[in-house]
């Protein structure tokens, strides 16, 4: 059996999603730009999908712009905001829990003539108003906190942090990649100016992402040439994976609700018996605000790749935040700015649940994780109550 | 990513657990880095008299990588002398389990040096001991 809980990584694509896409794919090939009737229904399409994605975050058609990734729309909202904006300052605050496609995106503007400052985090990943305040000045242009977090699922209080960061000048961005889809979203309720969504972490096709610009919001296309997107971001539309994002969003719209209802009850079921049935491991992130699919796990005394190795041999898939895994061995940002150690964030196991979720899934993984920790432990020199563990 | 070799000793290792009474002890590492080993081993004499690691234990904290070295090195070490055990070098640990991704390299380092660190900890306690037993004995004529 194979249990892929790594939904928050990426999401399978829904049929229904699949279905909306094939014309795009096989007959239906026109390039949008065009004046002839076969562009002109491609053109249709595109700007059905729109109104679709707009529908679902409370926009207006006219304020999204689609991109090729989540990446590429937090890029083109920190950078192309900070460039068409300079003179209103020189400073970016990011919260020390984002995706690493708003970290990296606000570095790279440190050659630019712009500094960037991190706001940190509570023990459950929370920016709370004090430290966003406390990063703030009034050289702020542009404040960046997502909605929720890819690793440990917390959810920020967006509209509080708005407020602060508006009134002191400065425009705000919400990377929503990993909410969207699973929570509801209103930009209007929310008062942010930028927003960036994609659609292969909520069923849709990889290579579609999207923001959302405010009305009256200035931004500095990052691609030039034809103009495509009211000029903010050129290249020949992805006609199939816009309309699969559409449909997706249009999807989502329609099962929201009932859909995390359901993940909620299984996920906290899961994390109350991987609690109750393996020793010396703690829940990372918000006790309850957190997304209705995540939950991530620190156990002590082993690391994770072995541990996402051998779930793997056990037909699990999941995945974690230890360095092991990653291109520079350094453990997970995130897990360290909600305060755990080097070590624990080694330990970690990220285990997020979606719509193709069955119970059997969550049975095959709570069936193997306990046997898979203890051989671990077994080979590991730290032991409960043991030294040199920190 | 991890070649068949490397696999098959991270699932089934060689020689792992703790040692009662080791002659030597190497432990190398630090948890914040992800990997820490510690290496066991009992030193006895083949038939020519020389010192040989007739017994050799491992635990690892780290990854698949560090595990599988782990378990890699002790194979490569028991039964050799002292002097060819410590002249296991990281690239030989690499070619046996079968090459190791550039980034997992110093796993096969990190195996290398906790064994040698546990050949100098047992010629130093060899070292201790021998001169223990002499003031012991001063201590008893005394």
């Amino acid at each position: 059996m194979r249990a892929y809980l790594d939904y928050a990584s990426t999401t399978p694509l829904d049929e229904r999603v699949l279905e909306a896409m094939l014309p795009w794919l096989r007959e239906h090939y026109a390039n949008p730009t065009g004046i002839y009737s076969l562009c002109q229904k491609a053109k249709q399409a595109v700007e059905g999908a729109r109104e679709k994605v707009a529908e679902l975050v409370g926009a207006s058609a006219q304020e999204i712009v689609f991109t090729s990734s989540g990446t590429e729309a937090c890029n083109l909202a920190i950078k192309g905001y900070a460039l068409a904006n300079r003179r209103r300052g020189r400073r970016i605050v990011v919260s020390a829990v984002e995706h690493m496609a708003v970290l990296e995106a606000c570095r790279a503007m440190e050659s630019q003539g712009f500094s960037v400052s991190v706001a940190g985090v509570d023990e459950h990943g929370c920016v709370t108003p004090e430290k966003l305040e406390q990063a703030l000045d009034r050289d702020t242009l542009l404040v960046a906190v997502q909605l929720a977090n890819n690793e440990i699922g917390t959810v920020q209080e967006i509209k509080e942090l708005a407020e602060i960061a508006h009134e002191h000048g400065a425009a705000f961005f919400c990377d929503a990649c990993i909410a969207n889809g699973s929570i509801p979203i209103d930009v209007e309720k929310l008062d942010v100016e930028l927003l960036a969504i994609s659609a292969h972490k909520m069923y849709g096709p990889k290579g579609a992402g999207a923001l959302y610009i405010a009305k009256g919001t200035r931004v500095e296309p990052l691609l030039h040439g034809g103009g495509q997107e009211h000029g903010y971001r050129s290249g020949t539309e992805n006609v199939p994976a816009i309309v699969g994002f559409g449909r997706a969003c249009e999807i989502a719209a329609e099962e929201m609700e009932e859909e995390a209802e359901r993940l909620r009850r299984m996920r906290d079921e899961m994390v109350r018996r991987v609690m109750s049935e393996v020793e010396d491991v703690r829940l990372n992130g918000h006790p309850e605000r957190r997304l209705p699919g995540n939950a991530n796990f620190a156990f002590a005394y082993i690391e994770g790749e072995s541990l996402v190795l051998e779930l793997d041999f056990a037909g699990v898939s999941v995945s974690t935040g230890s360095a092991c895994t990653s291109p520079t061995l350094e453990p997970s940002h995130v897990l360290t700015a909600i305060g755990l150690s080097r070590a624990q964030a080694h330990g970690s196991l990220r285990v997020t649940l979606g719509r193709f979720t069955t119970q059997e899934e969550v049975e095959h993984f709570l069936s193997v994780l306990p046997g898979v920790v203890e051989r671990l432990r077994r080979i590991s020199p730290f032991k409960r109550g043991g030294e040199g563990y920190v | 990513m991890y070649s068949e070799i490397l696999l098959e000793h991270f699932r089934n290792p060689r020689n792992m657990g703790r040692m009662e009474k080791p002659d030597g002890v190497g432990k190398v590492g630090n948890p914040a880095c992800g990997d820490v080993m510690h290496i066991y081993i009992k030193v006895g004499k083949n038939s020519s008299g020389e010192e040989i690691i007739e017994d050799i234990k491992f635990e690892t904290f780290g990854c698949a990588a560090a595990i599988g070295t782990s378990s890699m090195v002790t194979e490569l070490a028991k039964g050799k002398t002292l002097e060819e055990a410590e002249k296991i070098s990281k690239e030989d640990v690499a070619e046996a389990v079968g090459g190791l991704p550039p980034i997992k390299m110093h796993c096969s380092l990190l195996a290398t040096k906790g064994l040698r660190k546990a050949i100098e900890d047992y010629r130093r306690k060899k070292g201790d001991a021998g001169e223990g037993g002499e003031d012991s004995g001063d201590s008893q004529e005394g």
